[in-house]
């Protein structure tokens, strides 16, 4: 029981103070888990990273219940899940019912609207980042134009999206590997 | 039942949002769409509260979303149901763990799914561009281009996103930068 504790002290101290998710969190958790609790080595860490990116769901958070189940199996996991999300809950009830008793004022309103302009900004740096990591070939181009365009025109669920795209990536790496391999098979004869 | 619909709700996105950060986006115009919880205004202002405060941004989303829906509980209950897909899943992979990292399978399924997440989040900031500056419907109407973008907007736009990209700063600068702007030139 005090060691569930420590691990939900530690991860809500972590989730007070990293900025973002995903990697803005490493730096922070190899001082407080590496360094200072020596719970686990820094590899470990990065290979939590590597698969947590493969995993559904938030990356710290996965990386977080990865950590806190090495600990101490399924609770550890739970400790450090709820630990890392507990600070934003507090956070952001304390904003969003501050933000609803100003929500009428103009220069609120002004403000957000210069906002909302950024948020465009970053939500393209974002595309363009996924973009060069994820759109490599024609199947790729062919993958992503479709998505937008599905989601633009029709109201197909992101959620079926998601699962055939799945499905596709699986049986287009499954055609290209035997193609492949008949390739090679020829070029030993 | 509305928690018991926010918890499923936010449940499907903890459990088919991969990529992390803005990969909830479209997930969460869908929900808006559907529920009429929310509006895509109500979605750029959740995103800048979400990147301009600590925690990650999927999850300060879903608390956010919550909470404006019926209070405290509702942030805590779109949380947790966000969390419990992670929960699950990573606990039963960490027991695999050799076998999981190695499978080829696992490639396969990402060689699909990685231009798909693009996709999907380049339509969710395109419907958030619509709302914030780009007003196609209202260019479609009249054909001027002075409806279809407000040219103070439009040099905001590119000088934050050129730099966005050249600087590499935190957004929390660029955030609070763009809300002076804002106030500045009354947008």
């Amino acid at each position: 029981m005090k060691e569930l504790l420590e691990i939900y002290i530690s991860f809500f101290k972590m989730g007070a103070v990293t900025f973002g998710g995903g990697y803005a969190m490493l730096p922070i958790l190899q001082r407080e888990v590496v360094e200072k609790k020596q719970w686990l080595e820094n590899e470990k860490i990065m290979d939590y990273y590597a698969i947590a990116q493969g995993l559904p769901g938030i990356i710290a958070v996965n990386v977080s219940v990865f950590i806190g189940y090495a600990r101490k199996k399924l609770l550890g996991g739970v400790a450090a899940a709820l630990g890392v999300v507990s600070p934003c809950i507090v956070i952001i009830s304390i904003i969003a019912a501050c933000l609803s008793n100003f929500q009428d004022n103009v220069y609120v309103q002004h403000a957000f609207a210069g906002i909302s302009v950024c948020v465009c900004a970053l939500i393209l740096n974002s595309v363009l980042d996924l973009a060069k990591k994820g759109v490599k070939d024609a199947v790729g181009i062919v993958l992503c134009v479709v998505t937008f365009l599905l989601m633009e025109f029709t109201s197909v669920s992101p959620v079926l999206i998601i699962v055939s795209a799945a499905l596709i990536g699986i049986a287009a790496k499954k055609i290209m590997l035997r193609k492949g391999t008949k390739e090679s098979e020829v070029q030993s004869k | 039942m509305i928690y018991l619909q926010l918890f499923y709700e936010f449940f499907k996105i903890g459990l088919f949002a991969v990529g992390g950060g803005m990969a909830t986006l479209p997930f969460l115009q869908a929900l808006s769409q559907k529920t009429g919880w929310f509006t895509t205004d109500f979605i750029t202002n959740m995103i800048a509260i979400s990147e301009s405060t600590p925690g990650p941004i999927g999850i300060n989303m879903a608390t956010y979303v919550g909470f404006n829906l019926t209070g405290v509980l509702g942030g805590i209950v779109a949380t947790l149901g966000t969390i419990l897909p992670a929960i699950i899943i990573v606990s039963v992979v960490s027991r695999y763990l050799e076998k999981f990292s190695g499978n080829p399978l696992v490639d396969h399924v990402f060689y699909g799914l990685r231009p798909t997440v693009t996709g999907l989040i380049a339509a969710a900031g395109y419907d958030v561009m619509k709302v914030s500056f780009l007003h196609i419907g209202a260019f479609l109407e009249t054909h001027a281009v002075a409806d279809l973008v407000d040219p103070v907007k439009l040099i905001l736009f590119v000088v934050a996103f050129v730099t966005i990209r050249k600087l590499k700063k935190h957004p929390v600068m660029y955030i609070a930068i763009a809300a002076v702007v804002g106030v500045l030139f009354g947008l």
